[in-house]
């Protein structure tokens, strides 16, 4: 049954049959050994390359000239330098423009060093409306949890006395879920307005306290 | 080879500097932190445009020490330059670097600019410049980085062909735990290529057990056992080689070709049985790996070298088909890329929000083109390409926004304008009669402190007299002149007259010190109600200067800022053309080489196949007349 399963193979791939097979079966077991050999001279070769190259096939594309690549390398360079250079700029002129220092007001969201609750969302509220409200990534809450300051809000407000409200929900290193809010005064002058919320866990006394920068 | 010890290399050392980066625990400048927070991210554009800004706001302080980047300015300067590093903006971080070198700064923070700076020399493929920069190191060296600036200086000895060197550097570094499993191999290459065989081996052996948690680690770990058991079989060795092998993990990303290596130790050793097992299990894997289409045709080499022709047989047939699909994929991957689908799919933003957007993107079933990625992916000079094919692809994007942010700031200019400028004549106008009320009143305050400070030297009761006395006084004066000129008979009159002058007088030269305390009191109360005024005042001419401001002033920097926006996105997209070319020529080529190793792969499978099959039949024939 299963010889005629592979002869219907040999047909199938365009054979002739015994006696071709027997013509190719010198070849074919040389063939194999001579793999044997070649995988054998790529170990030499790889071993030379104190093992690196094993890890990194021969590529044709290191046929590529290396000055175009560097060359098409410095320009990619040059030209980020430029973004970066516009990108100063036009920071400069959007907070003119949008956020003049007299009524500037940026939050910032930071957590608490070394607590190691999850922050799943922040809700902000500036006299008593939302202005901003995330939900965080785990990439943003490592971020957050190595150091990392958030800018949540940037707006306006006028001088004078101002209520912050701070909602957030997360889970407790225990797994447990948990949300808390707190609400905060603060006063605007005349400068531009920073506000640093620092956030921890439960069991941490105040979940959300407020610093002045 | 330098660049590929680099890159290989520094692994250890750039994976231990992200490590640290964005822990601040006493954090001053929450714009510092807000640029560590991108960074950490991976978002190196926005880290840096951030740090950049808050390091010239910084600078352009007539305080500095008072602003709250400068507790942070040191780490500052030397962030903005791995983030640059690892933007791949090497020479602007080189630049950064050197211009910390020359300035002048304690011996700690020059010799960990210099390490930086050698740093980024490695890794641009400069050993030479790299060590030239780190014989400039004198002195005390920050502890945070003694061990990272030894294992860079091992690598750079070992880029430069000096192992023994390596080895020397590397030997009092094995206690490192920051390092640990990189040093360990690091060590073990650098035995090797300085001919230090046995040793190498011992070496990598102990690379090869170390006990770890750390993903990096075991990664090296595995990669240390992969060398270990290729210099093993190498050696004929096959025994310790196949045990070597065995060592890597099966889910790692050596396994693959740990899996062919430990097949073929065992053929060299002609234990083909045990052969079967890691060649099997690799053959069940991703077809378009190289290492599995390998094992797919020694699978059945090794069946038939254990006479099992027929199982030999099915699996060349199969082997047949495989490669013959597989021909298909590079083949269709070739057109697709040709056609210049392989750049769109590249940039896909739902794909690429996936941290493993390559293997995602190798799956989606519409995408040929990206089939053979991951082999791709191998290739240093594809992935720098890739690299900065995307990151301009980014900025392009940045690009586009701002160009169309520019039009709805015009918009808001407008509109400003349209609202503010018909109101302002009028507010002006009633703005310069309360401004004039206003300076009156400032000016007749600060007439009476004038009389009051002058009262204070010398006496004046009738400054002081109230306005009935003032009325009085004037009657008085009066009556006098009345008198004066009628009858001297009224002498009796006259000493009337000057009784009640007398009785004024005497009333304000008694109450003139309490008279003159109210009066002061008076002035402080009057103080404080011009500071209100003063500072509506200047609120007014605030927000009255914010209105102007709100609209005027903007177009040349627009207009600036559209033409530089407009520069820019004309050599990108010539740039990125460039680049995007270089991808697909990269691409095809090594898709081009894969073909023709499928193309032979298939060949030599389809002669074994017949072979197999001639002898499966001979032994069937056999055994039917036996």
């Amino acid at each position: 049954m299963g010889c005629h399963r592979f002869r219907r193979g040999v047909e199938a791939l365009g054979g002739n049959g015994a006696a071709m097979i027997r013509r190719l079966e010198i070849l074919i077991s040389g063939r194999v050994r001579e793999r044997a050999v070649r995988c054998q001279r790529i170990l030499h070769a790889a071993l030379l390359c104190l093992g690196i190259s094993l890890l990194t096939p021969a590529g044709a594309a290191q046929d590529l000239s290396r000055e175009q690549m560097q060359g098409l390398d410095e320009q990619v360079q040059e030209i980020k330098s430029d973004v970066l250079s516009i990108a100063a700029e036009l920071d400069n002129l959007e907070e003119q423009l949008l956020y003049p220092s007299n009524t500037q007001l940026a939050v910032f969201v930071s957590i608490a060093e070394g607590d190691e609750f999850r922050l799943d969302s922040v809700q902000v509220s500036i006299d008593g409306e939302v202005v901003a409200h995330h939900i965080y990534s785990f990439k943003e809450l490592d971020a957050l949890q190595n150091g990392g300051v958030q800018r949540i809000y940037t707006g306006n407000v006028p001088t004078g006395a101002h209520q912050l409200d701070v909602a957030i929900a997360g889970k407790s290193s225990g797994g447990h879920d948990f949300s808390t809010a707190d609400s905060f005064s603060f006063s605007k002058d005349i400068e531009p307005k920073l506000v640093g919320i620092t956030l921890a866990g439960p069991g941490s006394g105040s979940s959300i306290q407020l610093g002045d920068w | 080879m330098a660049a590929v010890l680099a890159r290989t290399l520094v692994v250890g050392l750039t994976m231990c500097m992200v490590a640290g980066a964005a822990v601040g625990g006493d954090l001053k400048d929450l714009y510092y932190g807000e640029a560590l927070y991108y960074a950490d991210q991976g978002q190196y554009f926005e880290a840096i445009a951030r740090l950049d800004a808050e390091m010239a706001l910084h600078d352009s302080v007539d305080e500095p020490q008072l602003d709250t980047l400068w507790h942070h300015v040191g780490d500052a300067k030397f962030f903005v330059g791995d983030f640059e590093l690892r933007y791949r903006m090497h020479l602007r971080a080189g630049r950064a670097m050197q211009a910390v070198l020359e300035g002048d700064v304690d011996d700690e923070v020059r010799n960990e600019a210099a390490f930086r700076l050698a740093r980024i020399y490695f890794q641009k493929d400069q050993p030479e410049d790299a060590l030239r920069t780190l014989t400039r190191i004198e002195g005390p060296v920050p502890d945070a980085i003694k061990d990272d600036l030894e294992f860079l200086r091992a690598n750079v000895y070992m880029a430069m062909g000096r192992p023994s060197d390596a080895v020397e550097t590397l030997v009092p570094l094995q206690g490192s735990q920051d390092l640990k499993g990189f040093t360990a191999y690091n060590l073990g290459i650098a035995l090797l290529q300085a001919g230090q065989q046995q040793e190498a081996l011992h070496q990598l052996d102990k690379a090869g057990q170390l006990r770890t948690s750390d993903q990096g680690t075991l990664a090296i770990r595995d990669k240390s056992n992969l060398v270990l058991g290729t210099l093993q079989f190498e050696s004929a060795d096959f025994g310790p080689a196949q045990h070597s092998l065995d060592r890597v993990r099966l889910e790692g990303p050596y396994s693959n070709l740990a899996l062919l290596r430990a097949g073929w130790a065992d053929v060299s050793a002609e234990n083909f049985e045990r052969a079967v097992v890691p060649w099997s299990i690799l053959a069940k894997r991703d077809s378009t790996d190289a290492a599995v289409q390998e094992a797919i045709l020694a699978l059945p080499y090794a069946y038939s070298r254990l006479n099992v022709y027929g199982r030999a047989a099915v699996l060349y047939g199969r082997a047949v088909e495989t490669f013959g699909n597989e021909l298909n994929k590079v083949n269709a991957s070739i057109k697709s890329i040709r056609e210049g689908k392989f750049l769109k799919a590249l940039v896909r933003e739902e794909i690429r929000q996936d941290k493993d957007w390559v293997i995602r993107l190798r799956s989606l079933p519409e995408t040929p083109e990206t089939y053979y990625l991951m082999a791709l992916m191998a290739s240093h000079d594809f992935q720098t390409a890739l690299q900065n094919y995307l990151d301009l692809e980014d900025l392009r994007k940045k690009l586009v926004a701002w160009q169309h942010g520019f039009d709805a700031f015009d918009d808001l200019i407008r509109l400003r304008r349209q609202y503010y400028e018909p109101l302002l004549p009028g507010i002006d106008s009633q703005f310069r009669e309360l401004d004039a009320k206003i300076r009156l009143r400032l000016e007749q305050r600060e007439h009476l402190d004038q009389r009051i400070q002058a009262m204070l030297i010398a006496p004046r009761p009738d400054l002081l007299a109230t306005a009935d006395e003032r009325l009085v006084s004037m009657r008085i004066s009066e009556l006098e002149t009345r008198l004066q000129t009628a009858d001297p008979e009224d002498i009796q009159l006259q000493n009337r007259i000057d009784r009640l002058r007398g009785v004024q007088t005497w009333t304000l030269e008694t109450e003139y010190h309490e008279r003159l305390t109210e009066a002061y009191k008076h002035l402080q109360e009057l103080n404080s109600d011009i500071d209100v005024l003063t500072a509506q005042y200047q609120s007014f001419v605030r927000t009255r200067q914010a209105a102007v401001h709100s609209f005027e002033g903007y177009d040349i920097p627009i207009k600036r800022l559209r033409t530089r926006v407009a520069d820019a996105t004309q050599r990108l997209n010539l740039l990125m053309a460039r680049q995007g070319h270089m991808l697909e020529t990269v691409a095809v080529r090594e898709l081009v080489a894969r073909r023709d190793l499928l193309d032979s792969y298939q060949n030599q499978a389809r002669y074994a196949f017949a072979e197999s099959f001639d002898r499966a039949a001979k032994m069937q024939a056999s055994e039917e007349q036996g």
